[in-house]
């Protein structure tokens, strides 16, 4: 599936990274523990998360994550967008909660990674 | 090849910065990705424990064909009883380190899931030393 759909299904807004809307999605990984984040070794991995700071972007750029959702209505700051745009990430805030926003990627043919 | 890094204590808003660094060091002299990946998320959650308990530390990083190999010196309260710390589950974080995403007693564990060799040592009252070696090719 495309980011892009993924953005629509979730009725979400991309706040940076635009140009990787259609880069295809294949594996979700949720949760707001970083060290969590940083035991999964797949590749291409998008990720939902309720935790919305500096530590995520870093997270993500050690484990070669890519894309990101914050769910719960969780916002990205200036600072944690910068840091996106420099690893060329993209950063997508859902006002889902995190249950629901993980029951409609997986409804719509995403996987888990376990 | 040698680098230092200086981590500062109870700064989260630069926690990572070595490591982020070392990532794109890895990247150009075209090492595998999957080693690096391994290499860094070790060297993060390392990262990471000194920010979240040490007042400061630093890191040495040495890369030559066969490894990399890195020393993560700190001055800080130190570990009293290394094997429970390795636990996972076990963690002594403050809320803080929390609201950050960590402490939740898998950074060790994790650091050990991603080096072939790793040692901590540890005096209560002065500090702690990691030193961690992942091999290039495995």
């Amino acid at each position: 599936m495309k980011l892009r759909e993924v953005v629509k299904l979730l009725n979400a807004k991309v706040v940076s990274g635009e140009a990787l809307l259609d880069s295809e999605v294949e594996y979700v990984f949720a949760s707001d523990l970083m060290s969590d984040v940083l035991t999964i070794e797949t590749d291409n991995l998008l990720l939902i998360t309720g935790l919305a700071n500096l530590q995520t972007i870093r997270t993500a750029e050690m484990s070669d994550i890519s894309k990101i959702i914050f769910a719960r209505k969780k916002k990205a700051t200036d600072e944690m967008i910068r840091l996106a745009a420099e690893n060329d990430m993209i950063l997508i805030e859902c006002d889902y909660s995190m249950f629901k926003t993980s029951g409609i990627l997986f409804q719509s043919g995403l996987k888990p990674v376990y | 090849m040698h680098f230092e890094f200086n981590v500062e204590g109870g700064n989260f808003s630069k926690a990572g910065t070595a490591s982020s660094q070392l990532k794109k060091i890895l990247k150009q002299l075209n090492v595998d990705p999957k080693v690096i990946k391994r290499v860094v998320v070790a060297l993060y959650e390392a990262e990471v424990n000194i920010v979240a308990h040490a007042f400061n530390g630093i890191i040495y990083i040495d890369i030559d064909t066969e490894k990399i190999e890195i020393k993560l010196i700190d001055e800080g309260p130190g570990i009293a009883d290394i094997e429970l710390a390795m636990q996972q589950g076990y963690s002594t974080a403050s809320p803080e380190v929390r609201e950050m995403g960590f402490g939740a007693g898998m950074g060790l564990p994790n650091i050990k899931n991603n080096t072939d060799e790793l040692k901590v040592t540890s005096e209560v009252g002065k500090g702690t030393t990691v030193e961690m070696i992942t091999y290039l090719s495995s």
